[in-house]
């Protein structure tokens, strides 16, 4: 057909591993280039503002501890995003699975429960990583057995679940010494996780999500399990006949997606504030789709992914203070680099021609 | 010599590497039916997609009736007088023969449209060219020849002085398709001029006056008819000699053993009833007109769709409606879409070699996937099925549709299956890879392997199998060994069950 812009896309054979590769880093470039336009239409020095945006996410001790500990619930949130995408299962609900891990790790580890902490501590791992799977059961259910789309009942069970857990935080798991906020009670101080740093706030989660984040790249190229997540969410028809079970497979996928979004919850719990707030997560679940997209839904490229992304959150503060740019440049940069990163990789599966 | 209505001199277009024209030069003649014949990928669709505005050439020039053609503007293509009849009809199936006919050709701003007149005028071109159709029936309610007409039809009433027709017989029984070329033969007595697309011998040599052949982007030959023979058309086709596989006479292996019997069975509400037998060391028929409940039929014997009555039985015993146990019990499966269903596209070729049997205890332990043996399993198919690939990691969809082809089918046969499914096996195939498919399904029948055979290609069906039933409107009929083409054209268009219905 005839268009206005007489721009054609090619399919290629094959992407080019260095182009698959480098397309993150050009993506970032790119935003970096665009938002830059955007500094100086604030009428602050794009140079500095870069600089101080750098320095003060990965600049000193400090700064590095702090885009650390951001980093770990947005490591975790992503291997939710990329694992469930990989399987073509879009769970866009990673925010109310992580608030719903967070609600069952304090309700294990805040709880009177008198069991030692060594028995009590996987408990309130596994409650959390249960709950956070347990909000996946219905769309996938949904979704495997009625056809019923998965993006918009997981999107919206983030509101439920957020509304559930601001029902629990003012009801029954309200902390009465709180004077008067939604606030937990606290778990048991020997249910923290450990620091990993003095004097920072990183904790063994990091390490937790690290290891599975390399554990998952394991599962998926070596384990029946990866296989038949790929093939099936490669395409579903034919993995159907080839004899993959597929709903099956999409169920498990769902679960798993949902603990490790369940894990983060319980991260932001036992290894930082102890308690759990209404406000606890700035949007941890949402920037988890992005690292996802960002990693090309690769688990070893969540962890880079999010530690851009965790960078930006903490660094924007600084430079915002010092240059006086918004801090909303971070989201602005965040959201620019998800759709650089998507455009990148079109270009890389396909040669643009002009006619 | 009259001028040509059509002249394409030098047609060149590229995509990427890949030279799907090359220096094309070639003229129509008023009154003319002239066959382009060539394999799957010689160009045919590209050239003509050229003619029509849907691609622009890199190079060359079109005229028509002397005038030079815009490129790339399928409305100026319309307006000079070229009509093109797709493979994949454009019609809505909800809409009446006149409304179809209409659709595109009023401006938007008339405020009525003018229907009387549209009637008047579509009576009388399907008057002067022969095409009978009732203008307000809907598209629903007719037959693939009917719509075909409606095709034409819609051509003509733009006006359409050259017509051009995308595979036309692909989706027509015998006697529709001997319609069609009489059809064609009114149509350039009227003075139209028509190029027809195939890839189907015979009726190249008996419908058209000129035949051009394609091959590799370029035009390799042009024939007439009358001087030219089946077997050098194929090798100016193909490039090189092409022979049928040799089979073996039917007595000499069919044994008594009943390896897959169908008893009463009904699925996804298009298959209706179907009972049937085959035995081992033969190859059983199915031919149809596509859409008749074949695809059912082939869901079902493939495990992918629950019987919604009767039951299939391998080697006597029931089987359940799930892949895996199908696989499990040595039946091999090659479906009609091998690019989305037989293989996943962007799996390695070795993934897609273990897909039917990756949880077995040699490709894996534990949940581990044995990537040794699963590559060894994947090189011994290729090497054996003669697969080209760029590597056994290389995506599946990286290959060519005959190796996909390959791929599928010897993961059906490297366990040696004792029931072979094949639906299509050789649909879009080029003439060397459907001489191998054919070589394999009988030397797999050799083994004793009980085959089933679903064709739309009656050609196929008649060269291969030992036994043929026809499926139509959901019910197979019952398998013979004698038909001619013409009763089994008759029984494709229902004319069996009809008479069947009137004895009983």
């Amino acid at each position: 057909m005839r268009s206005l812009l007489n721009l054609r896309l090619e399919a290629r054979q094959r992407v080019p591993l260095a182009m698959a590769l480098a397309s993150p880093f050009v993506a970032v470039a790119f935003t970096l280039l665009v938002c830059a336009g955007l500094i100086i239409w604030a009428g602050a020095p794009v140079a500095r503002a870069y600089a101080l945006l750098f320095e003060s996410a990965f600049g000193s001790r400090f700064a590095i501890g702090e885009t650390l500990t951001r980093a770990t619930p947005l490591i975790l949130t992503g291997l939710s995003c990329a694992v469930a995408f990989r399987a073509h299962f879009y769970n866009i609900g990673a925010e109310g699975q992580l608030y719903f891990g967070a609600l069952a790790a304090v309700a294990v580890g805040g709880s009177a429960i008198a069991l030692p902490a060594p028995i009590l501590f996987p408990l309130m791992i596994a409650a959390g990583m249960a709950a956070g799977a347990l909000l996946l059961v219905v769309p996938a259910l949904a979704k495997t057995r009625l056809g019923v789309d998965e993006v918009v009942t997981t999107l919206l069970l983030n509101f439920v679940a957020l509304l559930f857990v601001s029902m629990m935080l003012d009801g029954p798991m309200k902390d009465s010494t709180a004077m008067g906020w939604p606030q937990s009670v606290p778990i048991r101080p020997e249910l923290e996780f450990g620091k990993l740093l003095e004097r920072s706030r990183v904790h063994v989660g990091l390490i937790f999500a690290v290891v599975l984040a390399i554990a998952l790249w394991v599962v998926n190229v070596r384990t029946t399990f990866g296989y038949e997540m790929r093939a099936v969410g490669a395409n579903a028809r034919a993995a159907r006949f080839a004899g993959i079970p597929v709903d099956k497979v999409m169920l498990k996928t769902a679960l798993l997606s949902g603990a490790l979004a369940g894990l983060a919850g319980v991260g932001e719990v036992a290894g930082r504030a102890g308690y759990l707030t209404l406000d606890m997560s700035p949007g941890y679940g949402y920037s988890g789709i992005v690292i996802a997209m960002l990693a090309g839904l690769n688990p070893l490229g969540v962890v880079l992914a999010a530690l851009f992304v965790a960078g930006l959150i903490v660094g924007a503060d600084s430079m915002s203070r010092a240059v006086g740019v918004p801090t909303f440049l971070a989201d602005v940069i965040v959201a620019v680099s998800l759709l650089s990163m998507l455009v990148a990789t079109m270009l890389a599966r396909y040669r643009v021609r002009w006619s | 010599m009259p001028p040509p209505v059509l002249r394409l001199s030098g047609i060149t277009k590229r995509f990427g590497a890949l030279v799907a024209n090359d220096a094309i030069s070639l003229d129509l003649a008023s009154g003319e039916v002239l066959a382009l014949l060539g394999e799957n990928g010689a160009g045919k669709s590209t050239l003509v997609n050229i003619l029509f505005g849907h691609y622009v050439a890199d190079g060359g020039s079109i005229e028509v009736f002397g005038k030079p053609l815009p490129p790339g503007d399928p409305a100026s293509a319309l307006a000079a007088g070229i009509g093109m009849v797709h493979q994949h009809f454009t019609l809505g199936d909800n809409l009446s023969v006149l409304d179809n006919v209409l659709l595109g050709t009023e401006k938007l701003w008339q405020p009525f449209s003018r229907r009387r007149e549209a009637r008047a005028r579509l009576a009388q071109i399907s008057r002067q060219f022969g095409l009978a159709i009732d203008p307000n029936a809907r598209i629903a309610e007719l037959s693939v020849g009917e719509r075909q007409r409606v095709e034409i039809l819609k051509a003509l009433y733009r006006g359409a002085r050259i017509l051009i027709l995308d595979e036309p017989t692909a989706v027509l029984t015998p006697q529709e398709s001997e319609a069609l070329f009489a059809t064609l033969k009114t149509l350039v007595t009227d003075g139209l001029s028509i190029i027809f697309i195939s890839h189907k011998l015979d009726e190249v040599l008996a419908a058209s006056q000129r035949i051009a052949v394609l091959r590799q982007g370029k035009l390799v030959a042009i024939r007439d008819p009358g001087g030219t023979s089946k077997a050098e058309l194929a090798e100016l086709m193909v490039g090189r000699r092409v022979d049928a596989p040799v089979r073996t006479p039917a007595h000499r292996i069919a044994a008594p053993e009943v390896l897959l019997s169908v008893q009463e069975l009904a699925a996804g509400g298009k298959l209706t009833r179907a009972s049937f037998v085959v035995r081992r060391g033969e190859i059983f028929g199915i031919a149809g007109v596509s859409g008749n409940g074949q695809a059912q039929l082939a869901d079902a014997l493939c495990g992918l769709l629950p019987p919604a009555h009767g039951e299939i039985r391998v080697a006597g015993e029931p089987i359940s409606p799930d892949p895996h146990a199908f696989v499990h019990a040595r039946v091999g499966r090659v479906p009609e879409d091998r690019g989305s269903v037989g293989i996943i596209g962007d799996l390695a070729i070795w993934e897609n070699a273990i897909s039917e049997r990756y949880r077995e205890p040699r490709f894996a332990h534990a949940g581990w996937l044995q990537l040794q043996a699963a590559k060894a399993q994947a090189q011994q198919i290729v090497e054996r099925f003669d697969v080209r690939c760029s590597g056994l990691d290389a995506p599946a969809k990286s290959m060519s549709g005959g190796n996909i082809q390959k791929l599928i089918l010897g993961r059906a046969l490297a366990n040696d299956p004792q029931i072979l499914i094949a639906n299509q096996p050789t649909w879009g195939l080029d003439v060397g890879a459907v001489s191998y498919v054919h070589g394999e399904l009988l030397a797999a029948r050799e083994r004793g392997a009980a085959i089933v055979l679903i064709s739309e290609d009656l050609d196929e069906l008649f060269a291969n199998a030992d036994r043929i039933a026809v499926m139509f409107h959901g019910v197979l009929s019952d398998a013979r060994d004698d038909w001619t083409v013409g009763q089994i054209g008759l029984a494709m268009a229902g004319a069996a069950q009809s008479s069947h219905a009137q004895s009983a």
